[in-house]
């Protein structure tokens, strides 16, 4: 089993390069029973999708 | 130089600088890199359609503007440099994690509802760029490269002269830094 921080890793890892099957399926059993990391995750797209918005100027 | 243009330019010109500071960290070579970019649509001789196209083109020619300047100015980016950057990195693992890699009790990622919502707001952004302010320099400067120039990790690579595994350590770090920021300064308190 994962502990939150290999998952966090892991989370940030899968938006610059492919995870392996065998990451990708730990993550995915992770993030079923861990709610923290379950939002972990979905900060992570917020991250980007702000990031999207910063560098187009659009959110200043 | 048709005067609706010009006086659209100096409109934009305070973001675009904002914009090439955070990412410099250096006002000199943000105010260059500006410049630059300013010059350059100013003898462009394209047309656009609207405003926002013509926006869209002005950053991009910034962005390459700044991936000059980055190139010319960060040969030095060497692992060890970074390594200055380690400091805190322990400090904040265990503030959010336990010794088995758990998420401590007070430190459990929430939920951080509609970032619409949020992105809608001005002191959201100011946040924002207070947090990635907060970032050591140089892990700083590999997230803007990947996130706001959009360049890959082996791209990044070969811009740095620091290894791929590096990279993404780094990009991770500075990652779980700026969400740490974000929840404690917006999305835990009344920002939301």
């Amino acid at each position: 089993m994962l502990s939150c921080q290999r998952a966090t890793e892991l989370m940030s890892q899968e938006q610059d390069r492919p995870l392996s099957l065998a990451e990708r399926f730990g993550l995915r059993l992770h993030v079923l029973i861990c709610a923290g990391c379950n939002n972990y995750r979905r900060q992570m797209a917020v991250l980007r999708a702000a990031c999207r918005r910063f560098g187009s100027l659009g959110g200043q | 130089m048709d005067p609706d243009r010009q006086s659209e330019l100096n409109a934009l010109r305070p973001d675009l600088l904002r914009f090439a500071r955070l990412q410099l960290r250096d006002a000199g070579a943000a105010e260059d890199a500006v410049q630059e970019t300013l010059l350059a649509a100013l003898t462009g001789s394209h047309r656009f359609e609207s405003r926002s196209s013509y926006k869209t083109w002005l950053i991009s020619i910034l962005r390459n503007k700044i991936v000059d300047t980055i190139r010319s100015q960060s040969r030095e980016l060497s692992a060890s440099s970074l390594a200055d950057d380690d400091a805190g990195d322990d400090l904040l693992d265990d503030a959010l994690f336990d010794r088995r890699g758990h998420w401590q009790a007070s430190a459990r990622p929430g939920r951080w509802g509609d970032p619409e919502a949020s992105f809608e707001q001005q002191q959201f952004w100011n946040v924002f760029e207070a947090c990635l302010d907060r970032l050591p320099a140089k892990t700083a400067r590999v997230f803007m490269m990947r996130e706001f120039l959009g360049l890959e990790t082996e791209e990044i690579c070969k811009e740095t002269g620091i290894s791929s595994s590096n990279c993404w350590v780094v990009l991770h770090r500075a990652r779980l830094g700026l969400r740490t920021c974000l929840e404690t300064n917006w999305f835990a308190g009344a920002g939301t």
